[in-house]
């Protein structure tokens, strides 16, 4: 197993007052929390503060890592012999072992095989994992493939990482913001728990075309001045395939032309809509004849758009 | 091992919880829901106290609740306020959203 330096993770001397592991870990947790966080990574962050701090803060738990001595952090390391005798009697016992497994089982009954060995029903861990999906994903359902890592317990109460692949069906119109539910495919009960559950808080990848809210998709649609002006047919993106929109003779530029139903479904039924927002576009660079036709026009016109504020 | 693919549940906005059950699914015992339910955190969608009903939402509110409680340390009230500002925040986030995906790049 690796060694973690649970004074360095949290930030404090080997000496620190229980105080301030405390504050130290407050602290972080208010900066990586994953329910307030916004920062990157957060949820691995926390992980590792809440697990440090969760041994650091038990003074029994404390003087037991303590009593393993400076390491660095990562170092392969492999617990004193006389360890194994509290998680049963082969030090063969920490293969597979997470280092905070080494501690989690000191609560309690210290060399009773840990809290798991003679306790009655346990529910297994529940998990909650991040799905960012695309809108393609949610417009048309999608399956996705999460990687956990379970703790399972053996006749000893003998805990054991084990690498597990859960497959998961996202329905159709799952969006941001949701969150679904994976019956008993989370950690495995204990001695008649049921098995844990885990809970799957969708979000939906920036797209390049489409922008969303709720089941809406927004769309920028370029048009030029002469079709805003004239009317136009044109061709336009959807999930399902491309359409025709009608763009209305005298369209203006942010103007949203909606296509019920055209955007992602939901679950009830039924569906968003698609907006076209108007963006009226110039050429690059005029030609001599368009230049020549807007030289015209400017001069027939007699249209002053900013009458208002004169 | 590589299990089958599973059907991810949608809450079903219909759908009816009793408080033991509502416990069980967030990892809280009966007594902190009503705890949660007295401070304001939690409303049961109906039912007499002692035959609460809870709507599906409670359960993310609840585990939320939990974690909150567990990685702060913070007694049932600061658990509340602290749920009604997350709830006010994610509010204003679908605002945004909502705001931004209006306005042309």
């Amino acid at each position: 197993m690796k060694f973690k330096d649970y004074y360095a993770i949290l930030g404090v001397e080997r000496g620190a007052k229980p105080g301030e592991i405390k504050n130290a870990y407050r602290k972080l947790a208010r900066k990586y929390h994953p329910d307030v966080s916004k920062e990157a990574n957060a949820e691995a962050r926390f992980k590792e503060m809440a697990e440090a701090y969760a041994t650091l803060k038990d003074p029994e738990k404390r003087a037991a890592y303590d009593q393993l001595g400076r390491h660095g952090p990562g170092e392969d390391f492999r617990p004193p012999p006389e360890w194994s005798t509290q998680f049963g009697d082969a030090s063969a016992a920490f293969d597979g072992m997470d280092f905070a497994d080494l501690f989690a089982g000191l609560a309690g009954h210290p060399r009773q095989g840990g809290r798991h060995g003679a306790g009655g029903a346990r529910r297994g861990q529940d998990y909650e994992v991040a799905v960012p999906i695309t809108v393609e994903a949610s417009f048309n359902g999608t399956e996705v493939s999460l990687d956990l890592t379970t703790t399972e317990f053996d006749e000893h109460g003998v805990p054991r990482r084990v690498p597990r692949t859960v497959k998961a069906r996202i329905p159709k119109g799952a969006t941001e913001g949701q969150v679904l539910r994976l019956p008993g495919q989370g950690g495995k009960g204990v001695h008649g728990g049921r098995d844990g559950d885990v809970y799957l808080h969708i979000s939906l990848r920036p797209h390049r075309r489409y922008r969303v809210s709720g089941h809406d998709l927004f769309l920028d649609l370029p048009v030029t001045p002469w079709e805003a002006a004239l009317g136009a047919s044109v061709e336009i993106p959807t999930p399902a395939g491309a359409v025709n929109l009608k763009v209305p003779a005298g369209t203006r530029g942010g103007q949203q032309l909606r296509l019920g139903g055209r955007g992602l479904p939901m679950p009830q039924g039924g569906a968003g809509d698609l907006h076209a927002i108007v963006q009226i576009v110039l050429p690059p660079e005029l030609t001599d004849r368009e230049r020549g036709l807007l030289q015209e026009l400017a001069t027939a016109s007699t249209f002053n758009p900013r009458r208002h504020l004169e | 091992m590589t299990s089958e693919p599973t059907d991810a549940l949608w809450p079903d906005e219909q759908g009816r919880l009793r408080l033991p059950d509502l416990a069980d699914l967030a990892g809280l015992t009966e007594a902190e829901v009503r705890e949660l339910v007295d401070c304001g955190a939690l409303t049961p969608a109906e039912g007499a106290p002692g035959q609460w009903i809870f709507g599906v939402r409670s359960i993310t509110i609840a585990r939320t609740a939990r974690r909150l409680r567990e990685d702060f340390e913070l007694e049932p009230h600061g658990v509340a306020l602290l749920l009604a500002y997350i709830d006010r925040i994610r509010d204003l986030e679908e605002e945004l959203r909502h705001l931004q995906a209006r306005l042309p790049r």
